[in-house]
């Protein structure tokens, strides 16, 4: 079972405890209705699968409740990194 | 012919026997012994029957690796456990084992017949003739197939055991307390750090249990490991699983090795956090690869050390050694010492180290250089053996009644492996072993490749001068794979490693190929001309050795598999005879039966009551969200459909939540209490997921907005009285609310008091009569029902359940959102378009309503299903059709989402999802059911007071 550090607790717990919200850094539009049906198809469903390091959001649900960017790498499963959300992508 | 009992040696207590029976006869050992070790003693020899062929067969090792003694224990009812290795099972007083696969007797198997047409099962056998016809399979051959191969019974009765389990956390775990692990322990003993040593056998030492040299050094070191406070040891303990961050599964076994059956856990599953582990499980020997090579009899030298030295037994008055490797030497020269007469020492080397020519001399062993076993005589155990000069190529015969083999070495890397730490080949010794750790981890000792055991040679089988087509030589003795079924796999194309174990099935067996995987990969190797690591190296998952389902599930079974929740009320309805259902872990009345009722009886007694005068209905399970903060207004206006900021105080509004792609997520009725204060309800089901979801859009694209969330489900009890005598149940009790239509208007909220409890009132109704819901904090729950219940007998009030509460609604034609939607159906599909607030600039899905596949014609909407016999009731999920006359496959344009009968219109309703369906109103369609196909008339979903004057009197 991965330990993951919340950057809100700052402390490494247990992965039962957080729930993974996909893809970090994708804002919601600020204006939805002036996007093309081709921007807002993208920003509904496409999405990056990479092999290697991964930018996910992921929610501390059962324990502070924050929201939280993190790096992961899809093939080891290791977290390079967790940060705040809102903060600059690393 | 046979092992028998040495006169001195081992560490078993002489002084305690033990009676034990196996398939049914008595024998005798003695405290300390394996089953294997005892039944040997006692001169058994045939242990099992094998996977495939049932050919007979014995022990070949004497640990964890054992592929073929797999024996059921039977503790009494409920307590039977099949596959389990003859070498790990404790004997006991009472103790019942049974060999597996094999009728009528072990000795006596009939699909031994299997055996004789050996050459019509190669590898892919299965694949290859079982194709046709296809309707056979699950009929004739899977069954006798599965009758035919098979390994023990699975247990039918309930498990009556209990399991524990526990976590555990250290700065160092040691797993395997061999030497190494003993000395990586006693060189961390004297640190503060927490250290847990675990092994899988009932004492410590690996080994060094077979090594009596070595056992002054194990007393000496195992006391002062029992004496450490820092140091926790756990004997009969299987590390199984080695998961992410050093995480590390066991279970340890409790009592299977004490002959009294009590309510004292079996067995105990530790989750073990790591700081450091050291992985000290030691290496297993590897057998050869010849004709022959499965006869009862033949095993491993380590094997036949481990039995005298350990446990003080013979595998047989004069067995042979055949080596390609020093340590089978070793071995038999220990089994000399020990009084064991050898009768010839065969090595495929033609030379060896002088030292070991000296002691084999000295102690008046034959020895055979570049010689190999090609044959063995005997079928339940050994008689002789042909061996053959790999020269001349002349064959003699050689008198032994065991055959010992010494194959090299192979580093256990197996719990290295679930931790992807990466493995190197190594030539010399013809094995992969630990490369980069991936975690905080290390190898110690010879699961590292680190071993005294001497030198080798590295083959893929033995030189036969035979038909290599008419040999079994085997690989994998319990999937009985033939060095044959690789080379054929290797003929038919098959070059990469994972594919020739799949079509061969070598090392898939519940031993995960621990004795054989090597060995295949050699043979593999030779026949593709390839060297070993080209070839690739199957993964090892976890569990290391089978575990029970027992000890994984622990206590989550039963009653407490998940969480039930129940409300404050749930236990009057208990004792009120109700009949529950769970929905989203709550345990709800659905009906309460009167004596005699039935469900339909019941369900239209009490929908009629609601009708005709007032019901009472537990809805505590409701989502309730507590929206509070100055852009609560503004906030709700952003996630749901409809306008919030217009909503005044003490009003509530439907809302309809979207996903960002459109679709229905959930709804509710919501009230303001406040400018700044919203009391929320959601689906019972959705609560958690919109939570989460609200909670995602505030904190991560609108943190602007000064908004808080609260859950507050479980703070209220919540009691819905419906039906037009409701207001007249509640006026008398209620203190500060003006009940009156004019002050108090359907879709509103007042707060007051009930019965001397404060309470949120909300006029709302969900089965379209007049309605209330009464909110308490939840303590109160069972206490204000109970007062409502009293007040209203006089209207004989009739508590209803979730399925009356079903009908009500969906006589009204109001949907549930996961029933009547499916996440496909925008607010459009479902006929809600007049909750989207047409002129707002934005709101969580807005945009995706002009998506191209949205505003599509064609998509399945909801609508109303009479049918043409009043009569039937639809199945709910049935399938509908335009044409019944079509040819099979039909095309499905819908499926009926709700069915009810309903009892206040006398008929059938229900409501269904259908392409296109907004524009079929009163056309026909039809839903093929088994024996008969049905006809309805497409209508609009209200299907009684459609007006809706029942709502505001």
């Amino acid at each position: 079972m991965i330990l993951i550090h919340c950057p809100y607790c700052d402390e490494k717990r247990p992965e039962i405890e957080f729930a993974n919200a996909g893809q970090a850094h994708i804002a919601r539009p600020l204006d939805p209705s002036g996007q093309s049906d081709a921007e807002w198809e993208t920003y509904l469903f496409i999405r990056a699968n990479p092999r290697g390091r991964h930018h996910e959001r992921w929610r501390h649900v059962h324990g502070c409740g924050r929201f939280f960017n993190a790096v992961r790498d899809t093939v080891t499963d290791k977290f390079e990194t967790t940060y705040k959300a809102g903060e600059p992508r690393r | 012919m046979s092992g028998f009992r040495l006169e001195t040696g081992g560490r078993i207590d002489r002084g305690q026997p033990v009676t034990f029976s196996f398939d049914g006869k008595t024998y005798t050992g003695f405290a300390g012994d394996s089953l294997a070790s005892a039944l040997l003693a006692n001169g058994v020899m045939l242990f099992g029957r094998s996977f495939k062929y049932h050919r007979p067969r014995g022990l070949v090792a004497a640990g964890s690796e054992e592929p073929n003694a797999l024996i059921s224990v039977d503790r009494g009812p409920g307590r039977f456990t099949p596959n389990l290795r003859a070498t790990g099972v404790e004997i006991h007083d009472g103790l019942k084992a049974f060999s597996q696969n094999r009728w009528p007797s072990l000795a006596m198997d009939f699909g031994a017949i299997n055996d004789r047409l050996g050459m019509f099962f190669p590898a892919g056998f299965y694949n290859k003739t079982f194709m046709w016809p296809r309707s056979f399979w699950d009929r004739v051959y899977e069954p006798a197939i599965r009758k035919m191969a098979g390994l023990g019974d699975a247990p039918t009765a309930e498990d009556p055991d209990v399991y524990a389990s526990t976590y555990a956390h250290c700065d160092l775990l040691i797993i395997g307390a061999g030497p190494a692990g003993i000395d990586a322990a006693l060189g961390a003993m004297d640190t503060n750090k927490r250290i847990v040593l675990i092994d899988e056998q009932d004492e410590l030492g690996g080994g060094a249990l077979a090594d009596p040299a070595l056992w002054p050094w194990l007393e000496r070191s195992v006391k002062a490991l029992a004496n450490a406070a820092n140091v926790t040891i756990l004997t009969r303990t299987t590390a199984f699983g080695y998961y992410h961050d050093n995480f590390i599964g066991a279970v340890q076994r409790l009592t299977d090795q004490s002959p009294e059956i009590t309510d004292s856990p079996r067995e105990k599953l530790w989750r073990i956090r790591a700081g450091e582990v050291v992985l000290a499980q030691g290496a297993i020997e590897r057998p050869l690869v010849f004709d022959g090579n499965d006869t009862p009899g033949v095993m491993l030298s380590s094997a036949a050390k481990v039995y005298a030295n350990r446990y003080g037994v013979a595998v047989g008055k004069a067995p042979a050694l055949m080596a390609s490797h020093d340590s089978g030497w070793h071995d038999v020269f220990a089994l000399a010492k020990a009084g064991i007469s050898i009768s010839a020492i065969i090595d495929v080397r033609d030379s060896v180290d002088s030292a070991l020519m000296r002691e084999a001399d000295r102690m008046g062993i034959p020895v055979y250089l570049n010689h190999a076993v090609v044959g063995v005589r005997g079928r339940h155990g050994v008689s002789s053996i042909d061996i053959c000069n790999s020269g001349d190529q002349r064959v003699h015969r050689v008198q032994a009644d065991a055959l010992l083999m010494a194959g090299g070495w192979t580093p256990s890397v197996h719990l290295w492996s679930h931790s992807k730490g990466s493995l190197k080949w190594r030539d010399d010794l013809g094995a992969y072993v630990p490369d980069v750790p991936n975690e905080n981890v290390q190898c110690v000792g010879a699961c590292a490749g680190d071993w005294d055991f001497g030198t080798g040679a590295v083959i893929d089988m033995l030189p036969t001068p035979k038909d290599q087509s008419r040999i079994k030589a085997f690989v994998d003795f319990q999937n009985d794979v033939t060095a044959k079924d690789i080379k054929l796999a290797v003929r038919e194309g098959f070059r990469s490693i994972e594919h020739i174990k799949r079509y061969t099935t070598n090392g898939m067996a519940t031993d995960q190929g621990k004795t054989s995987n090597l060995n295949g990969l050699q043979i593999a190797s030779s026949a593709l001309h390839k060297p070993v690591p080209e070839i690739g190296l199957t993964s090892f998952r976890p569990p290391y050795t089978p575990q029970t389902f027992g000890a994984l599930a622990g206590h989550a079974k039963g009653a407490l598999f998940q969480p039930t929740r129940t409300t404050n009320i749930d236990s009057w309805a208990q004792a009120h005879g109700a009949v529950f259902e769970l929905v989203a872990q709550w345990r709800r009345a659905r009906y309460f039966p009167k004596s005699g009722e039935d469900m339909h009886a019941a369900v239209n007694r009490e929908c009629v009551a609601v009708r005709s005068s007032v019901g009472i209905f537990d809805a505590s399970t409701l989502g309730k969200i507590e929206v509070v903060g100055p852009d609560a207004a503004e906030f709700l206006n952003r996630m749901y459909t409809n306008p919030w900021k217009a909503l005044e105080p003490g009003r509530c509004r439907y809302g309809l939540l979207l996903k960002e792609d459109g679709f229905i997520t959930d709804d509710g009725v919501s009230a303001r209490l406040a400018p700044d204060r919203f009391h929320l309800t959601t689906t019972t089901g959705g609560a958690a997921r919109v939570l989460n979801m609200m909670e995602d859009y505030l904190q991560t694209e609108w943190p602007d907005l000064d908004v808080w969330l609260t859950s507050t489900t479980e703070q209220y009890a919540v009691i819905a009285l419906q039906g037009p005598n409701a207001r007249k149940v509640l006026e008398p009790l209620v203190e500060g609310i003006d009940l009156s239509a004019e002050a108090f208007p359907h879709m509103a909220i007042r707060e007051g008091r009930i019965c001397g409890v404060e309470t949120r009132l909300f006029r709302v109704s969900f089965t379209g009569e007049l309605g209330f819901e009464i909110n308490v904090p939840t303590a109160y729950g069972r206490a204000i029902w109970e007062q409502l219940m009293a007040q209203g007998a006089q209207y004989d009030i009739t508590p209803y359940g979730t399925e009356a509460m079903h009908v009500l609604r969906a006589e009204k034609g109001f949907i549930i959102v996961g029933q009547d939607t499916d996440g496909t159906i925008t607010p459009f599909d479902a006929g809600l378009d007049w909750a989207v607030g047409k002129k707002k600039p934005d709101f969580v899905g807005k945009r995706s309503m002009t998506r191209p596949d949205i505003v599509a014609p064609g998509r399945k909407q909801l609508v109303g299903l009479l049918t043409d016999d009043p009569n039937v009731v639809l199945e709910e999920g049935a399938q509908i059709v335009a044409d019944p006359k079509q040819p099979i496959p039909m095309t499905m344009i819908g499926h009926v989402t709700s069915s009810y009968w309903s009892e206040t219109l006398g008929r059938s309703i229900a409501m269904a999802l259908v392409a296109g369906g907004h524009d079929m109103t009163g056309g026909t369609l039809y839903i093929p059911m088994p024996g008969k196909t049905h006809t309805a008339k497409v209508s609009g979903v209200v299907f009684y007071d459609s007006e809706g004057a029942r709502l505001h009197v």
